[in-house]
């Protein structure tokens, strides 16, 4: 029986961006479908009634909302290939550790950045160089954060790369210059094909927040 | 080689709880280290430095974080009484409602938990239409797990007991056994389990702890 596989995101999305190279790194065929969430489909609000948020993936009809568990199931229900998760159970909970960490604390720190000015952006600047400053030292000297292999936590986290020129330019500060390591950590990961083909362009993510900001009326 | 087992624990701690009844469910011999939350121990800074929190699984010298990721562990590491179910569809379910416990029931009792007045009314519809969702996951099931305690069960396990604590601390009635007939019925058949029943918490503590806590969180508000 052939596998239906469809993901339900926008492209900006550094959730959707997680589940998207998942997907392409085993290899799964999918049909991805851009949403717009001023105007969310029948589809979404069927598949992910709670949260109606994106991203969603949609295995032969069943939906798996939330991206590091839709990551993990990926992960599970295509075991034979491209293992995602390290097998050993003790870095395995360093993974979801991690995952849980950029979760918690990367994506809220880094809202204040764009979404905010004067004092309360610094407070979201400081939090979140802080923020990538543990995860570099997590890093280690390891070409990946799982060793030797790329896998979930790299994936968890390389999306919020494509942000980062936008986080820089709003926010007026250089994140090379507080973590080059973690930099250098980005590009590596921008040469696997998987993850070039699911991130956008730096240029294209700072234009689409400077049109959210508009919308907001925070200019 | 024998397994050497630490939990770092307070008394209190509903998400160490969580670790102790895996652990007790799979029958695996551990050592308790209770931590004066006013007073961290050097072993539990230099093994938790991110969160400087409880609990933390320290297994062979080797410390695991955040309760829902330590029940991962333990389930991965010791196979007896299997508390996820097999099929990853499965899993993915019962992952995304441990979540959803921890990002949206939590905040939310909090949120009535600790104000007062307007901020306190409207904070208990968020509870309600919360632990409505929840609800409708034990229809035809004794438990979330099935026909025996497991995951999703042990991550929601905290309401059975501390419920009825936050109600009697607000005077707000939350899980009136009418709007929620089956998680009222999971509370008292959970709650009924030995490994469960043997490990709550001193409910006059408990009581004493949060209102303690609810008086220190509305005066701090009151001087901002």
């Amino acid at each position: 029986m052939s596998d239906e596989v469809v993901l339900l995101s926008i492209w900006p999305s550094m959730f959707g961006m997680r589940v998207q190279i998942a997907l392409e790194e085993k290899g799964i065929e999918y049909e991805y479908k851009e949403e717009d969430l001023a105007n969310k489909s029948t589809l979404l609000l069927k598949m992910n009634p709670i949260h109606k948020k994106v991203p969603v993936l949609i295995h032969n009809g069943k939906p798996v909302c939330e991206s590091s568990i839709a990551v993990q199931y990926i992960d599970e229900a295509w075991k034979d290939k491209f293992p995602l998760l390290p097998s050993d159970p003790y870095h395995r909970a360093q993974a979801r550790f991690w995952a849980d960490y950029i979760d918690k604390k990367m994506y809220n720190a880094s809202r204040k950045i764009w979404e905010t000015k004067g004092e309360d952006q610094e407070v979201g600047k400081k939090e979140f160089i802080e923020c990538l400053k543990v995860l570099e030292k997590a890093l280690g000297d390891n070409p990946y954060f799982g060793g030797e292999e790329f896998g979930f936590v790299d994936i968890e986290l390389v999306p919020f790369f494509s942000w980062f020129y936008a986080y820089e330019t709003c926010g007026n500060f250089s994140i090379e210059a507080e973590c080059p390591k973690l930099i250098a950590w980005a590009k590596r990961c921008m040469e696997r094909k998987s993850v070039s083909k699911s991130l956008p362009a730096a240029q294209k993510v700072y234009d689409f927040v400077l049109q959210l900001k508009k919308t907001m009326g925070l200019e | 080689m024998a397994d050497v087992v630490k939990v770092f624990r307070t008394w209190s701690s509903p998400f160490a709880l969580r670790v102790i009844w895996a652990l007790q469910l799979k029958g695996v011999e551990y050592e308790t280290i209770f931590e004066d939350i006013t007073n961290k121990s050097p072993l539990l800074l230099q093994y938790n430095p991110t969160y400087k929190q409880v609990p933390v699984l320290v297994h062979n010298g080797k410390p695991i974080l955040e309760s829902l990721v330590i029940l991962e562990y333990i389930e991965e590491t010791w196979k007896e009484n299997p508390l996820l179910p097999e099929d990853p569809y499965e899993r993915a379910t019962t992952r995304f409602w441990a979540k959803f416990g921890d990002d949206k029931l939590v905040p939310s009792v909090r949120g009535v938990l600790m104000t007062q007045g307007k901020e306190q009314e409207e904070g208990i519809p968020v509870v309600i239409e919360t632990l409505k969702l929840i609800e409708e996951q034990l229809k035809g099931k004794k438990f979330f797990g099935g026909e025996t305690i497991g995951f999703l069960d042990i991550a929601l396990g905290w309401t059975a007991n501390l419920m009825c604590v936050f109600e009697e601390v607000t005077g707000i009635k939350f899980l009136d056994a009418e709007t929620f007939p089956l998680l009222s019925a999971w509370i008292e058949n959970f709650s009924d389990v030995s490994v469960i029943k043997q490990n709550w918490p001193p409910r006059d503590k408990l009581v004493l702890k949060f209102q303690a806590a609810r008086e220190k969180c509305l005066a701090e508000a009151a001087t901002k």
